[in-house]
Order: C-alpha cells, then sequence, then structure tokens
C-alpha cells in the first residue's frame, strides 16, 4: 500500500494555523467579553457560540454562499483582494477559525471572568500600562484555560469534517484533509488507507488530550 | 496637603445615594474613613486611587492636580503613585513573593529596595514562595510591602485586617504604625473597627451615606453622645460555678473573659453556651459603649 502522507499535512497545517490565528484574535476577544458591559453582549455570546450547536452543513453552507464569487461578499473579495475562498486551503482557514471559535474563546472567557478584578486594578496602580497588566499579569494566571483551549481548537480542527466537506470539497493537496480523506477512502471501499488515517488521528487525538490533562494537573498543583 | 472633593451617584443595597464628600489630609497623616458597609468608603478610596471616576469634583496632592471634573483633567491610576491595599491583597499569583515587589517598583530593578522591604516586613524567608502557599497574615505583608515599592505619596487602605484573626490583627497594626512612621507616608485606612481607628489614626472621618458626617480625634469621635449612665454588653456564658450561696458565671464579652456573680435563682434559669446581656445601672463604670 502506498500511502500519501498529504492528507494528514495538510490536516495539521491547516489546524496549526488556524489555532495561531485563534490565538491572535480569540485572547484579546474573549478578554473584551469577559470586560465588556455593552448591552447587546448576550447577542455577541450567543453568535460565538452558535458553531457549538449548528449543524457543520448549515455553517458550511452559508459559508459556501458567503465565498462563493456568485454572491457579493465572494465578489468583492474576488475583486478587490484577489482571493478565492470557495475549494481553497485559505477558504478552509477562514471556515476553521470560525467554527472553531468557541472552543478557545470559551474557556479563556471564563478564566478572565474569574481572575479578581482587583489584579487588575493592582497592575495599572502599580503603574503598569494595559498591555502590562495584559500580558504579566492576565494571560500568566489563565494559562491552564489557555492551554485547553488551544489544544480543544487544535484538535477540533483536527476532527471537523462537515464544513469541510461543504466549503472545500476534495481537493489534494488543497482542502483534501484527513477526515475527508477517510471518508473518500471508504467510499472507494479502500478500507486500508481509510484504516490508516482514522488511526493516526485516533492516536494523536488521545496523545493531544492526554497531554492537555497531564498539564493542568502539573499546573494545579 | 491633600484636598478632595468628591460627587458621585451611587447604587448602593438601599436605593441609590449620592457620595459627597470633602476632606483635607495633612502630610503624613494617618487619617480612617469609618463607617458601615455600603456608605461609600471603598468607593471614596477608589476614586482617589483613579479606579472610579466621580461625576464631579477634584483631587489636588501637593499642589498637583490629579482630577478637576471642570477642567477635564483626570491622571489615571498609573500616573498618580498610590499605594493600595486590596481587601483581598490581589497578589499576582503568577508570582513569587519577590516578584510582586519587584514588578511594583518603577524604575527597572533595584534589589536593594526590594531587599531593605523584605527585610522590613521580615518576608526574607518567603521571597521565593507563590503567594497561593502564604498565611492571611503573611499575605497581607506582601501586600504593604509591595505597595510601599512603588514608592507611593499616598498610601490608601481598604479594610486590609478585616480577613484575620484579632492577635495577627495586633501584630499588623504594629507594624504598619512603625513602617507608615518610618517613611512619613500619608495613609487613608478604610475600616470599621473602632479599635483599630483609635489605634492607628490621629483622626477619623465618619461617613453615613455618602457624607462625612463628623470628624476629629477618634476617642473623641466616638465617645461624643454615647456615653451613658448604663452599662451593658452581650456575651455567651462559659461556665456557671457554684460559691457559697451565689454563683459565678464566667462570660466571654468580645474576646475578654469576665465574671460576674449571680443570684441562685437567675443562675438556674442559665446554662453554658446561652447568649445573656449583662447590665448594670447601679454605677457608672466609665466604659464607653463602642457600637456602630
Amino acid at each position: 500500500m502506498i500511502i500519501d502522507w498529504q492528507p494528514l499535512i495538510l490536516t495539521f497545517k491547516l489546524a496549526a494555523v488556524t489555532t495561531v490565528i485563534l490565538l491572535c484574535i480569540g485572547v484579546p476577544f474573549a478578554w473584551w467579553l469577559a470586560n465588556t458591559r455593552i448591552r447587546f453582549k448576550p447577542v455577541v455570546e450567543a453568535m460565538v457560540s452558535m458553531p457549538l450547536v449548528l449543524p457543520p452543513s448549515v455553517l458550511g453552507f452559508y459559508l459556501l454562499l458567503a465565498f462563493s464569487p456568485e454572491y457579493w461578499f465572494g465578489a468583492w473579495l474576488d475583486r478587490e483582494v484577489g482571493i478565492r475562498l470557495a475549494f481553497s486551503f485559505e477558504g478552509l482557514v477562514v471556515a476553521s477559525v470560525i467554527f472553531s471559535f468557541p472552543f478557545l474563546a470559551h474557556p479563556v472567557q471564563a478564566a478572565f471572568q474569574n481572575l479578581p478584578r482587583s489584579l487588575t486594578d493592582a497592575a495599572r496602580i502599580l503603574g503598569k500600562s494595559n498591555w502590562q497588566t495584559f500580558t504579566r499579569v492576565l494571560i500568566p494566571n489563565i494559562k491552564p484555560a489557555l492551554l485547553s483551549g488551544t489544544v480543544l481548537a487544535f484538535a477540533h480542527t483536527v476532527g471537523e469534517f462537515g464544513v469541510v466537506l461543504m466549503i472545500g470539497g476534495n481537493l489534494p493537496n488543497e482542502t483534501r484533509v484527513a477526515s475527508i480523506a477517510i471518508y473518500d477512502e471508504v467510499e472507494s471501499l479502500n478500507y486500508a488507507a481509510a484504516n490508516f488515517y482514522a488511526g493516526v488521528l485516533f492516536v494523536l487525538s488521545f496523545l493531544i488530550l492526554l497531554l492537555v490533562y497531564a498539564v493542568n494537573r502539573r499546573v494545579q498543583k | 496637603m491633600i484636598q478632595v472633593h468628591i460627587n458621585k451617584q451611587l447604587h448602593g443595597a438601599n436605593g441609590d445615594f449620592q457620595l459627597n464628600a470633602s476632606l483635607h489630609i495633612a502630610e503624613g497623616e494617618f487619617v480612617a474613613l469609618f463607617g458601615a458597609s455600603g456608605v461609600g468608603k471603598t468607593t471614596l478610596l477608589r476614586c482617589l486611587a483613579g479606579l472610579e471616576q466621580p461625576e464631579q469634583g477634584n483631587i489636588v496632592v501637593s499642589g498637583e492636580t490629579w482630577l478637576d471634573s471642570a477642567a477635564r483633567i483626570n491622571l489615571p491610576p498609573q500616573q498618580r503613585r498610590v499605594g493600595y491595599m486590596f481587601q483581598d491583597y490581589a497578589l499576582f499569583p503568577n508570582m513569587t513573593v519577590r516578584g510582586n515587589l519587584e514588578f511594583a517598583l518603577r524604575k527597572g530593578p533595584d534589589h536593594k529596595r526590594v531587599n531593605e522591604l523584605l527585610e522590613l516586613m521580615v518576608l526574607g524567608e518567603l521571597q521565593h514562595r507563590k503567594p497561593d502557599s502564604l498565611s492571611g497574615g503573611q499575605k497581607q505583608r506582601v501586600a504593604l510591602a509591595r505597595a510601599l515599592a512603588s514608592e507611593p505619596r499616598l498610601l490608601l487602605l481598604d479594610e486590609p485586617f478585616s480577613a484575620l484573626d484579632a492577635e495577627m490583627r495586633s501584630r499588623l497594626h504594629d507594624e504598619i504604625l512603625r513602617l507608615q512612621k518610618h517613611f512619613g507616608i500619608t495613609t487613608v485606612i478604610v475600616s470599621h473597627d473602632v479599635s483599630e481607628v483609635c489605634k492607628l489614626t490621629s483622626r477619623v472621618m465618619m461617613m453615613e451615606a455618602g457624607r462625612i458626617v463628623q470628624q476629629g480625634k477618634p476617642i473623641d469621635v466616638f465617645s461624643a453622645g454615647q456615653a451613658s449612665g448604663k452599662f451593658r454588653f452581650t456575651g455567651e456564658i462559659l461556665a456557671i460555678e457554684a460559691m457559697d450561696v451565689m454563683f459565678s458565671l464566667t462570660v466571654l464579652v468580645g474576646n475578654q473573659i469576665v465574671r460576674v456573680v449571680a443570684m441562685p435563682d437567675e443562675a438556674a434559669k442559665l446554662c453554658v453556651g446561652e447568649r445573656v446581656m449583662l447590665v448594670s445601672k447601679a454605677f457608672n463604670p466609665m466604659v464607653i459603649k463602642l457600637e456602630q
């Protein structure tokens, strides 16, 4: 059996890129959400949580419409930025960021909310800027939540199937991630290959979660 | 000299009210804000620190304007150089004791000052421990050391001793008095503990519903209009012992054990553990009732 490693490499590339982007936007967003007093906060929270409850196909369907050059957003992107998000790796990244967002944002937001307000006050009184307070006081004190959020978002991206199928299709080296490859191999009755991809995902997912729980136990001690 | 005039709408448990306070504090003075919960003491302190903004008012500290709502001046807490001790101490859990102090320094690393403070607060042994592993009294000392590490011009203490037992509290009172004298730093403490206020401060400002209703020397303020010929306090019976025809009751009043004499018919109605009120009308014992 000749093993095609591309789907696995693509899967982890997608998960890594998504996780990095999520860390950059999700952590500040979670901090904002934890502290904001705006009136429409429940609306924002509901929107963030939507990917948790929606069937991935629903999300995928609307993203497909949005990304499609037939409609205004996709057309605008194509015209102004020169990017086509439908059936492309970039499109998968955007979709993954959206559907993995709550997996990072929720634990981090909860952790920010659990930090006593006085820690921020104390740092400000000691002359520290908001940025110094954020990086030296707040972030180090939510490490366990940050770790579990990061890993959950990563693992969830690795495991996503429905959205990817809807907007990515099955293009080798572009959108054919492991979960799609498994489906595809089974369709062509190629069980050995499907078993290989499935086994790798199974073992890696277990190892990732094991790492999180082990590290969190050490942090809590 | 610190001049404060503050106006702020507050949302209390019993409806909204105005925090409307004017006060002057002399350089190096140690004053107390005294009053029941929810009268605006902590809010006033937070306004001084810049953590909350009053709708209207001004704060001038040694000629420097920290707040002037008319001129739209409001220095952020970072620029006010106050030391603030929070009720929950607010030590940074991710840093060691030493780390907490070093973080507070304004002009970069200064081992000498950190060492001096660690020594002054008897924290040398604990310097590499994390706050979570410290006792309440130890955390309190670290919080105080950290507040002083930033070389504040004004020290604000928000009920710093409320979570400690009586003995620890008394020891820290001595410590804080010593430090306050050592650094000569103007200090405001929020408290609702009469003995604490009397022991530490030279002036108390009594607050009620957002206003300073009375101020002066603690002993004078607390005794004013409250001294009466009657002498009464409540306590818990620890022991009842027969002695000849009478009974001796041992009663715990606050932290003091008092022994009083009871008639047999009185003693028969009492048992150990019951709460009783001791009243004496026959003489004036020159004890001042301290009630909030």
